[in-house]
């Protein structure tokens, strides 16, 4: 069988052709799929939502069903919360709301407006890294990274909270991260040094 | 996922007039079940009435004649650290450690722990059947893999289980929940709120439509000195009980002047036998006399294929449980069985 082989002048040609019959649709055909769109793909609910996240204040639209961590990761762009499971199995989009430890991906953004918020881009003082952060780095808190920014907010709020008398009891109140490299133990030495500082 | 809008209720009196308008709205506080099944297309809410900011129900406050009021909107982080809570019902305090994570017990509220669906794994699959999910479909988890599934309690149209911890602390306090609903205020003790599936498993509790719980009443009695929670799970923590005991004594010397016990993750509520406590009156706090109550509260248990161990591990936890229960200062975290 003959190769079919298509020119340039040949896709140019055809396609104007198509998007000129496409502009010849009258208006009420186009009203008509309208209405079609409209009856079968609900209207999304927006709302505008105020946010104080790492002590700046942002203002933005966003749906209604709209996650922290999706408004975080999609909208404005601070990636460095990660989303794992997507239902609070992993822990891996831990920030604080109201300097406790949350998951952002099961918290309504419109649920903690005006709230203070925390994200693993809001800990370290400019180039100056927070001492979990530094204590990751130094014990070997992680391999490939991907759950390093959740288990470092729960860290910081687990020493915070006081939960570091035991290796025991910093593996309890961890257990929210979960960590496929298997970097626990150099997790646990970081909690370690920084509570004992 | 299915779309819809948000609202905030300043008010019982608003969040209430809007679920009589809306009868397909939810309402939301700490959200952490709600938009996980809303994710897994579970929930189909079309308007999610946030109640974070009625007023009146973030505190814990200790009532006339003893007793405590939690409120409904306290997060369960916050009620087991209370000071209220950890010297006066430490019990409560423990079970609500043994759960989920730090990061959803700071999220989760005491309402919203009495309304948790189970974890059932059919219940969670929507592809296959399940009589909680889809009534008159059927139950997929007797024929199927039922390891973490009901011993007690259970009927032919669901075997699934209740999986809070902090609820079968508060069925061994004989806690009450205060619910404002569509006619008015109402109360319900604790071991009438759940209920076991019979014919009907998608109705989890007594709640009516549009009913709010606004607080949970714990009595008197605290069991402050003699108790102790022990779950048992596939994981080490992070994990739900395939069976917990929370146990509370009051002792004079060795001998039992009364006794709680109540089990999880072995029915859809929390379990308790009043006669298996009344065995224990008078009795000295043995092995011996825990393993007679033990024999009681397991009375007419039934196992499946694969949960048939939970019936002997059950019994082995109440006779554990009533030990530590002695010597609550030796208890680990996480509710772990101690040496």
């Amino acid at each position: 069988m003959e190769k079919q082989t298509y020119s340039r002048r040949f896709f140019l040609s055809t396609s104007s052709m198509a998007a000129a019959a496409v502009a010849l649709i009258p208006g009420n055909v186009k009203a008509f799929y309208k209405n079609v769109k409209k009856r079968f793909i609900p209207a999304k609910s927006v709302n505008t939502l105020s946010l104080t996240i790492n002590q700046k204040q942002y203002t933005v639209q966003a749906d209604t069903r709209t996650t922290l961590l999706d408004l975080l990761r999609e909208q404005l762009q601070l990636t460095g919360s990660k989303k794992g499971c997507d239902h609070g199995q992993c822990g891996a989009c831990t920030v604080h709301v109201n300097g406790e430890r949350v998951l952002s991906c099961l918290t309504l953004a419109a649920l903690v407006q005006n709230q203070p918020i925390t994200t693993i881009e809001g800990l370290a003082e400019g180039d100056q890294l927070h001492p979990m952060q530094q204590a990751f780095i130094e014990c070997d808190g992680f391999q490939c990274g991907y759950c390093t920014p959740g288990q470092i907010m729960s860290a910081v709020a687990c020493v915070k909270e006081g939960h570091t008398h035991s290796v025991e009891e910093i593996k309890e109140f961890m257990s929210g991260n979960l960590c496929r490299c298997g970097a626990y133990n150099g997790i646990v030495e970081s909690i370690q040094k920084v509570a004992a500082r | 996922m299915n779309n819809f809008t948000y609202t905030t209720a300043g008010s019982i009196t608003a969040a209430l007039q809007h679920t009589k308008r809306h009868p397909q709205a939810m309402y939301i506080a700490g959200g952490t079940n709600l938009l996980d099944l809303w994710k897994y297309n579970l929930l189909h809410p079309q308007t999610l009435v946030d109640l974070n900011g009625v007023p009146g129900y973030h505190t814990i406050e200790a009532k006339e004649g003893g007793g405590l009021q939690l409120g409904a909107l306290v997060t369960n982080a916050a009620t087991a650290y209370h000071p209220l809570i950890e010297q006066r019902y430490p019990l409560l305090s423990k079970a609500i450690l043994a759960g989920a994570s730090a990061q959803i017990r700071n999220m989760a509220t005491n309402g919203g722990n009495l309304l948790q669906r189970t974890r059932c794994y059919y219940y969670y699959d929507g592809d296959v059947p399940c009589n909680k999910r889809e009534p008159g479909t059927g139950c997929s988890a007797i024929k199927g893999y039922n390891r973490i599934h009901a011993i007690l309690g259970a009927s032919e149209h669901c075997i699934a289980v209740f999986p809070s911890d902090m609820c079968v602390a508060l069925a061994a306090l004989e806690a009450v929940v205060q619910i404002t609903g569509q006619q008015g205020k109402r109360s319900i003790p604790f071991a009438d709120f759940h209920r076991l599936p019979g014919n009907a498993p998608e109705k989890d509790n007594a709640l009516q439509a549009g009913d709010i719980i606004t607080s949970i009443d714990l009595p008197a009695k605290e069991f402050a000195h003699h108790y102790s929670y022990l779950k048992l799970r596939d994981r080490h923590s992070y994990a739900f009980a395939l069976v917990s005991v929370a146990t509370a004594l009051e002792l004079e010397g060795n001998e039992i002047k009364e006794a709680r016990i109540a089990l999880g993750g072995v029915a859809h509520k929390p379990w308790r036998i009043p006669e298996a406590e009344q065995l224990l009156q008078g009795k000295p706090a043995t092995a011996e006399s825990f393993a007679q109550a033990a024999d009681k509260l397991l009375e007419g248990a039934q196992g499946y294929p694969h949960n048939q161990f939970k019936i002997e591990l059950a019994k082995k936890a109440i006779i554990r449980n009533g030990l530590m229960a002695l010597h609550p200062e030796t208890q680990l975290p996480g509710a772990q069985p101690s040496a």
